[in-house]
């Protein structure tokens, strides 16, 4: 029986008990796996454990992982030990596990970026992400679930399954990167990598209680990064602290050669300024990301946080991205658009899924009609239509338009503000199924996140409070605060995002009536 | 056959050409592996290439260098900025099902070529005629795996099942556009002659049709003088120059016989059967595909400011007109001139004369005999290693009398044989293949001669000269051949008197 404190404290944390030598790697491995084979939904056996079909998955499981690297991990762990004790200077984060999203490869085990369709692939590569981890000592614990090739908004689009809340086991995680989140906030990694196309990170951080945050475009190698939308898509952490994210994102971003899009200057330190120190800056509201369509318990929170920042000493503006209200039916067409050309190398003739028939063509055809699942295929259809001739001018050129009004208007914005706030999420957390029959409701989520994420500039998610669904009347849920910086300045809103959280003073630690217990009872005791 | 026979009075032919090059890099457009052509299927392969989920291209900037030089020898203009474009469409061999290309802006716009052609006039007199032919545009493109269809027809329609090596796949591609500036099938000959000849003096591919590293299609049309394009069909399956050539004629007839007979010509895909010598119909282009462009957003501008071009134009080297030119002026003939740089042996030639080979007899060689001395013997000019030093001192040797024709062939095989290890001197030593001109040596073997066939010197004192012949015979045949022919008759003719 494993220590609990050691899942659920913050990866800084775990990593100063081990340099100190109060606890080895592989206890702490130990104590992850112990409870993701108590509470995740995993059938905990052999070297690679996989996290079960949805049909056989308990009320309270969380399912989080798709697969479980248990022996890998045991063996990378008992190896930093060994070099620990054998004096060896070993990376500041060294043995800290990690929870890693299925859309980034990793030699040895399955990525299935949350598809039928590349169900079994092992990839014969290593993402520079993963690499990057492995380099640092950063052991991964397993693959998380996902919406299908990160298309949706709160992971209930995987074909394994639904992530559950750990917050309260009846409500969605958010997506698409939701199984990191529910990863991380239910105790099972103390950080995690996610990906963001147009709030992937953001919004499943919000809705869990969680720092997460999307870097400057081509911060992060898209190497190893199973393509949605090329021009969008950025990996990020998951972290209970802004300081834990700081770090974990320091731990990953670099100039990478092999991906064309890497940005190649110096990145700047992001652990530095974590002062808890706003005075005198000036952060700007922006009008167009609050109002309709914003729950009144959010409302409640993101103003109770523009005062936080007021009496920290940063001036509050409020300022315009006057196209934002644009940014939402662009993305839907740029994204697809991208998606459709990326998605069309998954054809059943290299690899994944094969159906077989009589002509590669049919072969091809019924490989996609049996892969994909109902929102990608929806995807591939907006895709295709808006890229064809006639078409290509009215809908892709058209949004590539307003993607570059987009960024002006953050360019213009930050002429006259260090930072832009506004809530991550129109919404807390909200019921499994309950917008599962409305794509268009569903799309409604990103629409605080995507102008960031057309124009590049890194923005963030931290905890800002709690507030009641309007589904359920007494309940409390965790409500984020968005927080937008210039290109290539992710250690801006770093500083901002501690001093604000340092000030909040929000536990991150998931309760209520349906969320997953923490506590040594639950942990459990479990034959390994 | 010229223009003016091929079709009837008041018809005109109407080409154009794509023509695809395979570039020479290291390395593939988007990945580390290897170009080489001919390996062990699907092992120059990476996840780049093969289109693994999460893999990223990188450009290959020797690609792009290559192809900037080849627009500036075809005097096109360097784009300032241009991108790479996603042309979408399913294929097995195409791994990522989009051939990454480019599209509303070429690397290279607005060149052209300038191409000799032999004309005829009516009194049969030969002259050469420049035609110049433009260019629309170069662009960048990655290649294609290969599909193999394993089954009765070898090909995809019918086959069990199809195969598919992906050594091929992303190989850096160049396609070149003409303008429809072409109006027979001597010009186009011509021009991927030409072009073939450019490309491989700028050494950026070796060009071989054979291989598949130069592929031309062939866009014909035909209309009536005056009028306006006919529609035009595309020929693919052009595997050598002369396909080329026959195809078009065969095609220009095909169409205005077609439409003499009241039919109409569809725009369609026709493939070219060489053992036939006709065109069929692969495919019948209803509407235009549509292949869905857009900006690949994996890749970033590719930038060539001035200093970039620059710097390519001051390595360009001679272009094959120039050399034609120079060699002609020096005194070779046009026809091996045009030989010796279409081989692409005239660095052999300008080492040669550089040594001091005769500029004309060093091209004989080069152009004639040596050739087929080396396709005997299986072996390149270059792995032969026969140098132009070689070639001079061999010409020499011919031209100081030590070698008479005939020995220098010898001696060149041996050159070949010996893999260049030795000179020709060496080795016409060597093997005792020095002419005896000795005066000595060769008096003694002729009075031999004559001692032995006193009825033929009888006969020649009797006036019949020509018996002499029979006396050089037998002077040849106990130096087994290397008697100095010359000498010979003067050492007869004055020791009978
Ligand atoms: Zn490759």
């Amino acid at each position: 029986m494993s220590d609990p404190s050691l899942t659920s404290t913050t990866a800084l944390e775990l990593a100063r008990r081990m340099r100190a030598g109060e606890v080895s790697a592989r206890e702490v491995v130990d104590a992850h796996l112990d409870r993701i084979a108590a509470t995740d939904g995993v059938v905990a056996d052999g070297p690679v454990w996989h996290g079960r079909d949805a049909a056989e998955l308990g009320p309270d499981d969380v399912h989080a992982y798709l697969a479980v690297t248990a022996d890998a991990a045991r063996e990378h762990a008992d190896d930093i030990d060994r070099r620990r004790a054998a004096g060896e200077e070993l990376g500041p984060y060294a043995g800290v596990p990690l929870a890693l999203k299925d859309v980034l490869t990793m030699r040895g085990a399955p990525t299935t970026c949350g598809s039928r369709m590349l169900e079994g692939w092992v990839p014969p590569y290593d993402a520079t992400v993963t690499t990057s981890l492995r380099v640092a000592d950063v052991v991964v614990l397993g693959k998380t679930n996902m919406d299908e090739f990160a298309m949706g908004s709160s992971t209930e689009n995987s074909a394994y399954g639904d992530t559950r809340n750990p917050w309260d086991l009846d409500r969605v995680p958010g997506g698409s990167s939701g199984g990191s989140a529910a990863a991380v906030a239910g105790l099972l990694a103390p950080w995690a990598i996610g990906t963001d196309t147009g709030g992937s990170i953001r919004q499943p951080a919000a809705l869990t209680g969680l720092v997460g945050a999307k870097p400057t475009y081509g911060t992060v190698s898209r190497r190893g990064l199973v393509a949605f939308a090329s021009s969008l898509d950025q990996a990020g952490p998951f972290a209970r602290t802004v300081e834990d994210a700081a770090a974990l994102q320091s731990l990953i971003q670099h100039h990478d050669e092999r991906d064309s899009t890497s940005i190649r200057d110096t990145v700047p330190d992001l652990m530095g300024g974590l002062v808890g120190d706003v005075a005198g800056m000036r952060i700007g509201v922006v009008r167009e990301l609050q109002g309709e369509g914003y729950e009144p318990g959010v409302e409640a929170v993101f103003a109770a946080s523009l005062e936080r920042l007021a009496s920290l000493g940063a001036e509050i503006v409020e300022v315009s991205l006057p196209h934002a209200p644009s940014g939402l039916p662009a993305y839907y067409l740029i994204a697809p658009s991208e998606a459709s050309s990326n998605l069309a190398r998954f054809d059943g003739v290299r690899y994944g899924l094969r159906v077989d028939a009589p002509t590669a063509e049919e072969m091809n055809a019924a490989t996609r009609a049996a892969g994909f699942g109902p929102e990608v295929k929806r995807r591939i259809m907006i895709g295709t239509h808006a890229l064809s001739s006639g078409y290509y001018d009215a809908y892709y050129l058209q949004a590539s338009k307003v993607r570059t009004l987009i960024a002006q208007d953050f360019r213009t914005a930050f002429g006259e503000v260090d930072a832009l706030v506004s809530p991550t999420s129109p919404t807390v957390a909200f019921g499994l199924g309950s917008k599962a029959d409305d794509p268009l409701a569903m799309y409604l989520n990103d629409v605080a996140t995507v102008p960031a994420s057309l124009a590049g500039n890194p923005a963030l998610s931290v905890p800002a409070g709690l507030a009641e669904a309007p589904d359920a009347p007494g309940s409390q849920l965790p409500v984020g605060l968005q927080i937008m910086a210039p290109l290539k300045r992710d250690d801006v809103m770093y500083r901002v995002a501690h001093a604000f959280e340092q000030a909040t003073g929000f536990d991150w630690r998931p309760r209520g009536p349906r969320a997953v217990g923490h506590g040594a009872d639950t942990t459990g005791e479990v034959a390994r | 056959m010229s223009a003016d026979t091929l079709l009837p009075q008041g018809w005109e032919l109407v080409v154009g050409l794509e023509v695809h090059v395979e570039l020479q890099t290291n390395t593939k457009m988007w990945c580390g592996c290897s170009t080489e052509f001919g390996d062990e299927p699907n092992t120059n392969v990476c996840e780049v290439c093969t289109g693994q989920p999460g893999s990223l291209p990188v450009v290959n900037a020797q690609a792009i260098e290559d192809a900037i030089l080849l627009g500036l020898a075809l005097n096109g203009g360097v784009a300032e900025v241009c991108r790479f474009h996603r042309k979408n469409y399913f294929y097995p061999d195409l791994a990522k099902n989009y051939q990454i290309s480019q599209y509303d802006v070429p690397l290279i716009h607005d060149g052209h070529l300038d191409v000799d052609v032999v004309v005829s006039d009516d009194a049969g007199e030969e002259s050469i005629d420049r035609r110049r032919v433009r260019i629309e545009r170069l662009h960048m493109e990655e290649d294609t795996g290969k599909s193999l269809h394993v089954g009765d027809t070898g090909r995809l329609h019918g086959a069990d099942r199809s195969l598919i090596d992906y050594n091929r796949c992303g190989i850096p591609l160049l396609e070149i556009v003409s303008r429809p500036d072409i109006h027979d099938p001597e010009t186009a000959q011509a021009y991927l002659r030409e072009l073939q000849a450019i490309v491989q003096a700028l050494g950026v591919s070796d060009a071989r049709m054979e291989e598949g590293s130069i592929r031309c299609d062939a866009n014909v049309s035909v209309r009536e003088v005056g009028d306006e394009l006919g529609t035009r069909t595309e020929i693919k399956n052009l595997n050598s120059v002369r396909s080329l050539g026959r195809a078009i004629r065969y095609e220009a007839q095909r169409q205005v016989a077609v439409i003499e007979d009241g039919g109409t010509i569809r725009m369609e895909t026709r493939h070219w059967d060489e053992s036939a010598g006709r065109t069929e119909t692969l495919r019948v282009k209803e509407s235009v595909t549509d292949y869905r462009y857009f900006p690949d957003p994996d890749l970033v501008e590719i930038t060539s400011p001035a200093d970039r071009v620059e710097a390519a134009r001051a390595r360009l080297p001679e272009l094959p007109a120039a050399a034609r030119s120079r060699l002609a002026q020096a005194g070779v003939v046009r026809e091996q001139a045009a030989a010796i740089v279409g081989a692409g042996t005239l660095g052999w030639y300008d080492d040669a004369v550089r040594a001091g080979g005769d500029p004309q007899l060093v091209a004989n060689w080069l152009a004639g005999d040596l050739v087929g001395q080396l396709a005997a013997a299986e072996v390149t000019l270059e792995e032969s290693g026969v140098t132009g030093a070689h070639l001079a001192e061999l010409v020499g040797l011919v031209a100081d009398g030590t070698l008479s024709t005939k020995l220098a062939r010898q001696v060149l095989d041996g050159l070949i044989e010996e893999r260049g290890a030795k000179t020709p001197a060496e080795v016409a030593k060597d093997r005792g293949l020095e002419q005896v001109s000795d005066e000595g040596e060769l008096r003694t073997i002729v009075e031999r001669v004559i001692a032995a066939n006193a009825d033929t010197v009888e006969d020649i004192r009797g006036g019949n000269a020509k018996a002499i012949g029979a006396l050089v015979g037998q002077v040849m045949k106990e130096t087994r051949g290397q008697a100095d022919p010359r000498k010979t008759n003067e050492l007869l003719r004055e020791l009978i008197g």
